[in-house]
C-alpha cells in the first residue's frame, strides 16, 4: 500500500471515496476496495459503522445500520483489510468513532491498523485537546496519524495549530452541516475556501462534506489538494451495486 | 449555587472537565466554537452577582423555591426509620428540571443567543425548557423519542402549548439518547442556537455547570434539615439515576461529608440481566457518549446498546462523568430498582402520603423495601417529580 503523502507529491489533484464497511452487503469491503483501485480513487476512507454517529446524516447512519444488522465489526474488518493487504496498493484511511477504538482497546486498534497496512484515522469525536493529552503519544508510537477537521467556524489561530501537528492532511469541512449530499456549492463557502487557501499552511487540503458529483469536486480542486465524496457514492452503491461503482467514479473524474 | 469552598475537592472537575478520568469534551470539530464559549463563559457568568440575583429571584417566586422537605410520617412508621421527602415534584412544572433550565436560560441570554434546543426523555426537561422559553420569549425546538412521544403525551402537548416545536427523532431506539443524537446533530447545522442539555451529561462544561444549577436542593436540604432536625447532615441521601441531575443536585453539597452515605438509584427495567434494563453501572463500562468520556452500556466493539426502563427518564444508556466517577470510587452506592419494584413504591406512595411521584421518582422510593434500616437513622429520599405525565402509565398497571 503506497502511503499518502505519496499521492499528494504525485498529483495535484485527489479524489477520496468514503464508504461504511460491510455496506451494502458483509463481504462487500474488499470488492469495493478493488473497484475504486481499479478506477484511479487516490485514496479510499473506510468507515467503520458506528450505532451513533453524531456527525453523519441520514444516508450514512442508514449504511451503518445495515452494516451493522450485516455483522460488520472491527475484527472482521480488520480480517478483510488483512487479505488485500499484499496486493492493494491504494492507501485505506479508517474513520470512526472514539468509542468504538475505546472498547476495542486502544493499543489493540493501533496494532491492528498497523497489521493492514492503515496508516492514518480520522475519529471526529477525538478533538485537539483530548488527542494531544491521551492519543498522541499513542499514536506516534505504531506510526499512525490522526486527521483533523476544520470547519468554516474554527479560527484562524486554532487552524494554524491544528496545521502544525498535521502530517496526512487537514480535512476542511465545506460547511457548518453533518454528512450528505448537497446540489452546488455556495459563493458564501467558496469565501471560506478562499479564506483557507490564503492562509498557505504547510498541510495537505482536502475539502469534505457535501461534495457529490463532477461540479463540486471540481470547485473543491480550486481550492483544495482534493475532495472526498461520501453520501452521494453511498446512494449510488445502495441503487446500482458493486458492479457499477466505475460509472459513478468516472462521472466525477471524466 | 455552589460554593467556592468546594472548588478544590476531589468531586469538582478540573480545568478539562474530569472527574478523575471521567469527563471531557469529546466533541466533533463542528460544535468546537460552541462549547468553547460556554466554557470560557459559564463560571463568570454562574458567579456574576446579576446572575445570582435573577436565578435566586426566579426560583423563589416563579419556581416557588425553596421547595419543602416533608417529614412522611406513615412511609417512616413503615420502613422503621426517618424518612424526608424533599419535594421537588412540587416545583413549577412539576419536576427539578426547571431549576437547571432557569440557570442555563440566563446563561444563553448573557451569550446573546435567541434561539434555543433541547433534547427530553420523559418531556420534563422539555416542559421546563418550553417554559423558560416562554418566559423569555426565546425559540425552542424539543427532541423527542418517538416512543418517548407515545408513553409521555401530556408533556408533549405542554410542550406544544407553551409554543416549543417538538421533533420527532426516529433513529435506534427512539428514546432520550436518539433525541440526544438529534439534537446535537441539529446544534452542528445551527451553530447560533444554545443546546440546554438537561441532565448532568454532555461535553464539559455541561455536567459542572448542570450539577451546579441543580446543587439548589442540597443547599435547601441542608438548612431545612438544620430547622427541622437540629442538624445539617442525614445519614443517607437516596435519588434516581437518569442522567444524574436531580441525584447531582441532591448529593451536591453532601459530596464532601463523608459520613453521609448517598444512594444512586438506576432503572433495572424487568431487571438486570434481562437484556431489558437501563442499569449503566452494572451493565456498562468506560466509553464515550454524547461528549463525555464515562460508563455506558455497550457491546464488544463500543456499539451503544438500546437501553430499556418503564420510565422514559431513566431510560438512557449512560450517566454522568460525576456519577461515573462516585461509582467508581464508591461514594455512592448504585442500586437499582425493576419497573414492577418501582411501579409499587408509586402506588405505595400515593396510598399512604397522598403523594402521586414521577416513575423516575418511585425508583428512588423503590429500594427503601431493599434496605436495612434503623429507626433513628434520617433519609432524605429526592421526589424528583410529580406524576401527572404518568397517569396512563399508572393506570394502564393498576388494572392488572
Ligand atoms: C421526574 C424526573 N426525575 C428524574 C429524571 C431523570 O433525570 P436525572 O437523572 O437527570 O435527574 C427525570 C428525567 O426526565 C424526571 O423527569
Amino acid at each position: 500500500m503506497k502511503s499518502i503523502n505519496n499521492i499528494f507529491k504525485e498529483k495535484q489533484h485527489v479524489l477520496s471515496i468514503f464508504f461504511t464497511a460491510g455496506f451494502p452487503n458483509l463481504e462487500d469491503t474488499t470488492k469495493i476496495i478493488a473497484e475504486l483501485s481499479t478506477n484511479n480513487v487516490d485514496f479510499i476512507e473506510v468507515g467503520l459503522p458506528y450505532s451513533d454517529p453524531l456527525a453523519d446524516g441520514p444516508t450514512i447512519q442508514d449504511s451503518s445500520q445495515v452494516a451493522l444488522q450485516n455483522g460488520m465489526n472491527l475484527d472482521v474488518v480488520f480480517e478483510q483489510l488483512k487479505t488485500i493487504k499484499d496486493t492493494n496498493t491504494t492507501p485505506l484511511l479508517l474513520m470512526g468513532y472514539l468509542n468504538q477504538v475505546i472498547k476495542y482497546g486502544e493499543d489493540k486498534f493501533c496494532q491492528q491498523c498497523k497489521d493492514c497496512g492503515v496508516e492514518t484515522v480520522i475519529i471526529p469525536d477525538l478533538p485537539m485537546l483530548e488527542y494531544k493529552n491521551h492519543y498522541q503519544q499513542l499514536f506516534d508510537r505504531y506510526g499512525i496519524t490522526n486527521v483533523f477537521l476544520i470547519t468554516p467556524h474554527t479560527s484562524e489561530a486554532r487552524i494554524r495549530k491544528i496545521d502544525a501537528l498535521t502530517k496526512a492532511f487537514i480535512y476542511v469541512v465545506a460547511s457548518a452541516s453533518i454528512t450528505g449530499a448537497k446540489g452546488e456549492v455556495s459563493q458564501q463557502q467558496i469565501n471560506y475556501f478562499e479564506r483557507i487557501k490564503a492562509m498557505n499552511l504547510q498541510s495537505n487540503l482536502i475539502i469534505g462534506f457535501g461534495i457529490s458529483d463532477k461540479e463540486t469536486f471540481a470547485t473543491a480542486c480550486q481550492f483544495a489538494n482534493g475532495a472526498i465524496i461520501g453520501s452521494a457514492f453511498i446512494k449510488h452503491l445502495d441503487t446500482n451495486g458493486v458492479a457499477r461503482i466505475g460509472e459513478f467514479v468516472q462521472g466525477i473524474l471524466e | 449555587m455552589t460554593e467556592n469552598k468546594n472548588m478544590k475537592s476531589k468531586y469538582q472537575p478540573n480545568k478539562n472537565g474530569y472527574y478523575g478520568q471521567f469527563g471531557g469534551a469529546f466533541i466533533p470539530e463542528l460544535l468546537y466554537p460552541n462549547v468553547k464559549e460556554l466554557e470560557e463563559n459559564y463560571l463568570q457568568i454562574l458567579e456574576s452577582e446579576a446572575f445570582k440575583k435573577e436565578y435566586k429571584d426566579l426560583l423563589q417566586h416563579y419556581v416557588g423555591r425553596p421547595s419543602p422537605l416533608y417529614l412522611a410520617k406513615r412511609l417512616s412508621k413503615k420502613y422503621g426509620a426517618t424518612i424526608y421527602l424533599k419535594r421537588e415534584d412540587l416545583n413549577h412544572t412539576g419536576a427539578h428540571k426547571i431549576n437547571n433550565t432557569i440557570g442555563q436560560i440566563l446563561v444563553a441570554k448573557h451569550l446573546g443567543k435567541t434561539k434555543i434546543i433541547a433534547e427530553t426523555g420523559a418531556g420534563q426537561h422539555g416542559v421546563a425548557t418550553a417554559t423558560v422559553c416562554a418566559l423569555m420569549n426565546l425559540e425552542c425546538v424539543v427532541f423527542m423519542g418517538e416512543i418517548d412521544i407515545e408513553r409521555q403525551a401530556p408533556n408533549v402537548a405542554r410542550m406544544k402549548m407553551l409554543g416549543a416545536t417538538v421533533i420527532a427523532a426516529t433513529s435506534g431506539s427512539k428514546t432520550l439518547k436518539d433525541a440526544t443524537n438529534e439534537a446535537i446533530r441539529y446544534w452542528i447545522q445551527h451553530p447560533e442556537t444554545y443546546y440546554l442539555i438537561g441532565s448532568v451529561v454532555g461535553p464539559h462544561p455541561y455536567p459542572d455547570m448542570v450539577a451546579r444549577l441543580q446543587a439548589v436542593i442540597s443547599e435547601e436540604m441542608k438548612v431545612q434539615l438544620k430547622a427541622q432536625k437540629g442538624k445539617e447532615n442525614p445519614d443517607t441521601i437516596i435519588a434516581c439515576v437518569g442522567g444524574g441531575s436531580n441525584a447531582a443536585g441532591a448529593f451536591y453539597h453532601y459530596l464532601e461529608d463523608e459520613e453521609v452515605a448517598l444512594i444512586a438509584v438506576e432503572a433495572a427495567g424487568l431487571g438486570v440481566d434481562t437484556g431489558k434494563s437501563a442499569a449503566t453501572s452494572q451493565l456498562g463500562d468506560v466509553g464515550v457518549i454524547h461528549g463525555s468520556k464515562t460508563m455506558l452500556m455497550q457491546d464488544a466493539y463500543g456499539q451503544i446498546t438500546e437501553p430499556y426502563s418503564i420510565s422514559a427518564g431513566l431510560d438512557y444508556p449512560g450517566v454522568g462523568p460525576l456519577h461515573a466517577f462516585l461509582h467508581e470510587t464508591k461514594r455512592a452506592k448504585f442500586m437499582n430498582a425493576t419497573d414492577k419494584e418501582a411501579l409499587d413504591a408509586a402506588y405505595e406512595l400515593t396510598k399512604i402520603e397522598g403523594i402521586i411521584p414521577a416513575l423516575e421518582s418511585a425508583h428512588a422510593l423503590a429500594v427503601l423495601p431493599k434496605l436495612a434500616l434503623k429507626k433513628d437513622q434520617v433519609i432524605v429520599v429526592n421526589l424528583s417529580g410529580r406524576g401527572d405525565k404518568d397517569m396512563e402509565t399508572y393506570i394502564k398497571h393498576i388494572e392488572k
